[in-house]
């Protein structure tokens, strides 16, 4: 358990400074889709939910877990939604295509 | 047994290469071009970590579940659906959502492992739940205020600043005596109470004008809860995606308030309310010029170069997509129209970019403050539509301005300067802009989008006789 923990730090400071480096490189003309994109896969909590959901080890852990899924997935859906909707409206006046 | 183990491999697996695919997405966002691929390689990742999950043997009830899914998917398709311009309101939202999960995920936990819970976990889901419903109540509060449900000028009153402390540091102390007496279960409660108090007390002080620092601060609170819930549940996924949340929250925060020159305990801890309403106060009457339609139609028909900066009061007037006629109608005439894009125009970061994009503006026309401001001296227009302090030259001349520092576009620079705006009344901000009185400025009175659609019709008519 100790260990699990160790490592679970580990790999914490490694993403932090993964999604440094990675997100500074982000134009600042994407900022808003950039928000709503880490806001979908944020919503990857919904697993964390879906077991407290389906395990039923207690009525309250099931019906918050059922609440929290709603949440999450409501974020995951709608987040990749608009973040799409977005990016596609992104063009460029360069060589147009016919 | 067998089957169990090769059940948990499968889902290993599946979170191991979300991970991967979650990495990649936002690398992939880093430019226009495969941008799109990054919202796929997201989804095929989400789509790979649900599924997964869905297998996962300790499972006995998958009725709720899927009810829930299709729950979420009915409230998020709408969500995923509203207009461009209520965006910064969506994001609020759907961090309140995220928070909602993370702090019902971490409720739930704590209750099924208590009173036998380590410190070192004990900690861990303390700052899940802390974070989760602070930023649950703070996120609801922006919504509302950007969703104008909510007053948006900051409510301050005397000693709030000790009120808010106050209440973060009993959320600590709390956490604090639950680590060394996870027993004492009844306290539990207060631990989700109190910040949430704190949460709507955070937000009741700040003005419209600060929210792109606090959606993006509230964004890698959101981040930061769910890497604790990562803890908590051991998924190296949840660690991972929530650490790349929070520090994209952060990351947009730092950009933000420098784009104010402000900290963020400045932001947060106010006294900007302050001096805005001495600010106002000293406001004296002096004389402007204003232009009509035809005027200002005349100008930049015989301009080479026009600069657009827009701003918060364009989104509110809806006047994209007639700015967007106006950028057709002088590029026709062959005048070259670029777009200057302050980092704190508008609600959140990047606002203005999608409502531009949105009305088919070409992306490589949207330049950043660093890259226009060089361009201004040899504009002969700016424009500037529906934008105010992002433009207000005494950020870089009077040292007694609140605003004093703030980096802004140096539209004071080009041969013209053109402001749509509605009336001289103070603005939002309550901060006299001295750019409006300089002899150079042409105040164009009227709402956006009527003003520059005669603009529009002021230019094809031209065309129409010779």
């Amino acid at each position: 358990m100790k260990l699990d923990l160790l490592s679970s730090l580990y790999v914490f400071m490694l993403a932090a400074f993964i999604g440094f480096e990675v997100i500074r490189r982000v134009s600042p003309l994407l900022h808003t889709p950039l928000m709503s994109l880490t806001n979908a896969l944020d919503a990857i909590a919904v697993v964390g939910a879906i077991i407290l959901a389906g395990e039923h080890k207690s009525n309250l852990a099931a019906i918050l877990g059922t609440i929290a899924i709603v949440a999450a997935t409501s974020n995951v859906v709608g987040g990749f939604i608009i973040t799409d909707r977005m990016l596609r409206m992104f063009k460029s006046s360069g060589p147009k295509k016919s | 047994m067998n089957n169990f183990a090769g059940a948990d491999t499968l889902i290993e697996i599946c979170y191991f290469i979300a991970t991967a695919l979650f990495i990649l997405s936002l690398k992939w966002l880093s430019s226009p071009a495969s941008a799109r691929r990054g919202v796929l390689a997201g989804e095929v990742g989400m789509a790979l970590a649900i599924g997964g999950t869905l297998l996962h043997h300790g499972i006995v009830d998958y009725k709720w579940v899927v009810i829930a899914l299709v729950l979420g998917t009915i409230i998020g398709v709408p969500l995923g659906n509203v207009q461009m311009t209520a965006v910064p309101q969506r994001t609020a939202l759907s961090h309140a959502f995220g928070a909602l999960c993370v702090t019902l995920v971490g409720t739930a936990e704590f209750y099924l492992r208590a009173p036998d819970i380590p410190p070192f976990m004990m900690t861990v889901l303390s700052m899940e739940v802390i974070l989760g419903s602070l930023t649950f109540t703070g996120s609801l509060m922006a919504a509302g205020k950007l969703q104008e449900i909510l007053p948006q000028r900051p409510i301050t009153y005397k000693g709030q600043n000790f009120v808010n402390l106050g209440l973060l540091g009993a959320a600590v102390v709390i956490a604090v005596v639950l680590v060394a007496h996870p027993e004492q279960m009844r306290l539990f409660p207060a631990l989700i109470i109190i910040p949430l108090i704190f949460g709507v007390m955070l937000i009741i002080p700040i003005g419209g004008a600060d929210m792109p620092t606090v959606i993006s601060l509230l964004n890698s609170y959101a981040g930061l809860s769910a890497a604790a819930m990562g803890f908590v549940l051991n998924s190296k996924l949840l660690i991972i995606a929530g650490a790349l949340d929070g520090s994209s929250g952060f990351i947009l925060s730092v950009i933000t308030s420098k784009a104010m020159n402000r900290s963020f305990t400045n932001v947060l801890f106010g006294g900007f309310g302050q001096i805005q309403t001495s600010a106002a106060a000293a406001k004296e009457e002096r004389p402007v010029r204003s232009a009509t339609p035809e005027e200002a139609a005349g100008i930049l028909a015989s301009a080479s170069k026009v600069v657009v900066v827009p701003g918060y009061g364009m989104a509110v007037a809806q006047a994209q997509h007639k700015v967007r006629e106006l950028y057709d109608s002088l590029t026709k005439r062959g005048v070259d129209v670029t777009f200057g894009i302050h980092p704190v125009a508008g609600r959140m970061p990047g606002h203005m970019n999608v409502l531009l994009a949105e009305a088919d503006i070409p992306y490589d026309k949207l330049l950043e403050m660093d890259n226009i401001n060089g361009d201004l001296p040899q504009t002969d227009v700016a424009l500037i539509i529906g934008a105010n302090d992002v433009t207000n030259p005494s950020a870089r001349t009077d040292q007694g301005s609140p605003i004093y520092g703030m980096p802004i576009i140096d539209v004071d620079k080009a041969r013209t300067v053109m402001v749509i705006k509605r009336s001289m009344a103070a603005g939002f901000a309550g901060i006299d802009n001295p750019l409006y009185y300089l002899d150079k400025t042409l105040m164009l009175f009227g709402d956006a989008k009527n003003f520059v659609g005669n603009i529009v019709r002021e230019l094809s008519g031209g065309d129409g006789h010779g």
